[in-house]
């Protein structure tokens, strides 16, 4: 009886743990929302700071969306570049050493496991070893450091569930492992290395830590990669320590739109996903 | 692709050179010992110590992590072996949102809800605060390693061989009794090493705790008290950097020791969940 009673017990609590986790995200969604619609505001997504901003005036944030969508589209496109090659080399070139291969993944999860802080420390140390200013230029290298890991090791866990017989059977009718790389596996696994991507994109555009350092703040829209940028994480951060209450208003409005796009890349890449097993090679 | 691989194989020791060549100056000139256990921190008068930091560091990711572990095991073993499959399928998507959520907005939603409560869970006790104290940086923190811990105890559940349970079961053991006596003893190191990549994670967080927890520069003394994170510190005052000398050198020790405790957990972690992963 007592025993049936601990098993209810346990099992009443996992049910409220389990509720609880799924409340906390809706919790955390509606709240960013409810307080960030409101003063959210056609003028705020299509203007940059005007004069007075920081005290309530008039302007937007454009600067920082803009700000942040170079950012990230360009160090998500130097990670893939970097990336992709790795993932493939992992899967097609290294497989049959099996030791090797356990390392590197191990290597790299430990680089995923590194706070972007440091990334941003590092950033920094690099920045001033060859000179550069604060500038768009070191956040894209900081950034792309920052989620070449995570690029690599999520395309490596798709990479890793093609069979090993489509490698064989490509093996043997003549192709070389750099076609069978980008030919083959590219196009087996190409939603499952989407999904990868827009993961990657969503770390890049709502990391705030590793940008402090290196990107810099400014009002206006950069225009070569030597000026510094404002990006969106930064400035629904600055805004919220403001004390005038329109702009800690606009700090909850440009956290609804940053949570909106990464709601948007999520959906995304679910829908993606799903996906994935309706055009691959089946055996 | 080899070269880009061994880029990314040797940027760990890139990293930590580094930053122990920027942090070196300060090495030099204090005694290591100094500058890790003492607390007064003036660095106009060049008295660097970061004990106020590191100890706020450990009080806001430990009190988390204390927190997270009823809640993630709990609820693991529930999407595990109790729940329907529907439920893995319903809640797979809730873990993965939660964590893409980037931090910064993890901070907003602490000001405007963990923060009031903060104050009002402090009254019960009769303390006085702002809210913005260790208790609502370890509550942000708790919701943010929780799809990270609950994603490896998943998997972790999910690799222990089914014919284990089966035979406990077979010799009249209940659910219950199977879960407590076979399945948490052998998944002992695998829920460990899980808990230890959730602590290295909330041990670097940054922004979000930075927004929630005060940034007080003292020795906290109990959980309302406000604390001062080693990232938050390193992230606060990056505009100073280079006014006062050796400052810069300072907040890149920081860093450096912050990647020090980190890899020591993922490194420990990693290897007990590589040996799990052998022998199951």
């Amino acid at each position: 009886m007592i025993k049936k009673a601990e098993e209810i017990f346990f099992r009443i609590l996992m049910i409220i743990s389990t509720v609880a986790i799924a409340a906390a995200l809706l919790l955390i969604i509606f709240s960013i929302l409810y307080n960030g619609l409101p003063a959210l505001s056609w003028e705020m997504i299509s203007q940059i700071p005007k004069g007075g901003f920081y005290f309530g005036k008039e302007g937007g944030i454009l600067n920082a969306i803009i700000g942040s969508l170079y950012l990230s589209v360009c160090s998500t496109l130097i990670a893939l570049l970097i990336g992709l090659p790795v993932a493939m080399y992992m899967n097609v070139f290294m497989i049959k050493h099996r030791n090797t291969l356990n390392s590197v993944r191990f290597i790299l999860d430990i680089l995923w496991g590194i706070p972007s802080i440091v990334y941003g420390a590092f950033g920094f140390v690099i920045m001033i070893y060859f000179g550069l200013k604060t500038s768009l230029l070191a956040g894209i290298i900081t950034v792309s450091l920052f989620i070449i890991p995570i690029m690599v090791r999520s395309m490596d866990e798709v990479l890793k569930t093609v069979p090993s017989g489509l490698l064989e059977s490509s093996l043997s009718l003549g192709s070389t492992k750099t076609e069978i790389s980008f030919k083959i596996f590219l196009r087996q696994c190409i939603p499952g290395i989407v999904t990868a991507v827009l993961l990657s994109f969503g770390r890049a555009i709502g990391d705030a830590a590793s940008v402090l350092f290196t990107t810099g703040y400014t009002d206006s829209i950069p225009e070569s990669l030597s000026d510094p940028a404002a990006t969106l994480p930064l400035a629904i951060f600055f805004q919220l320590s403001s004390p005038v209450e329109e702009v800690r208003q606009r700090a909850f409005a440009s956290a609804a739109v940053l949570t909106f796009v990464i709601l948007l890349i999520s959906i995304a890449a679910r829908i993606l996903s799903a996906r994935y097993n309706r055009n691959k090679i089946k055996f | 692709m080899l070269a880009s691989l061994i880029l990314i194989i040797i940027l760990p020791f890139f990293l930590a050179a580094g930053l122990y060549l920027k942090s070196i100056l300060i090495i030099n000139e204090n005694h290591l010992q100094d500058l890790l256990f003492s607390d007064i921190w003036k660095p106009a008068e060049n008295k660097f110590g970061f004990a106020p930091f590191i100890i706020s560091s450990l009080w806001v990711s430990l009190s988390a992590i204390i927190l997270a572990v009823p809640v993630c095991l709990l609820s693991s073993i529930y999407i595990t072996q109790y729940a329907k499959s529907s439920v893995l399928k319903l809640m797979q998507p809730v873990i993965d949102i939660l964590a893409g959520i980037p931090s910064v907005i993890f901070g907003v939603w602490g000001v405007l809800m963990i923060v009031p409560f903060s104050v009002k869970a402090a009254g019960w006790f009769n303390i006085h605060t702002t809210g913005y104290n260790i208790f609502s940086g370890a509550l942000v923190l708790l919701v943010m390693i929780i799809p990270f811990i609950l994603n490896i105890l998943i998997e972790i559940f999910r690799m222990i061989p089914e014919e284990l349970s089966e035979a406990s079961l077979s010799l009249g053991a209940t659910k219950w009794e199977t879960i407590k006596y076979i399945l948490l003893r052998k998944a002992f190191p695998g829920i460990v090493s899980a808990f230890g990549l959730g602590l290295s994670r909330a041990f670097g967080e940054t922004i979000a705790v930075l927004m929630v927890v005060g940034n007080v520069i003292q020795i906290p003394h109990n959980i309302f008290d406000p604390g001062y994170p080693l990232p938050a510190l390193i992230a606060n005052n990056y505009g100073e950097m280079l006014s006062i000398p050796k400052y810069d050198s300072a907040l890149m020790l920081a860093a450096l020791i912050l990647l020090a405790v980190i890899l020591i957990f993922n490194f420990a972690s990693r290897l007990l969940i590589m040996r799990f992963e052998k022998y199951s």
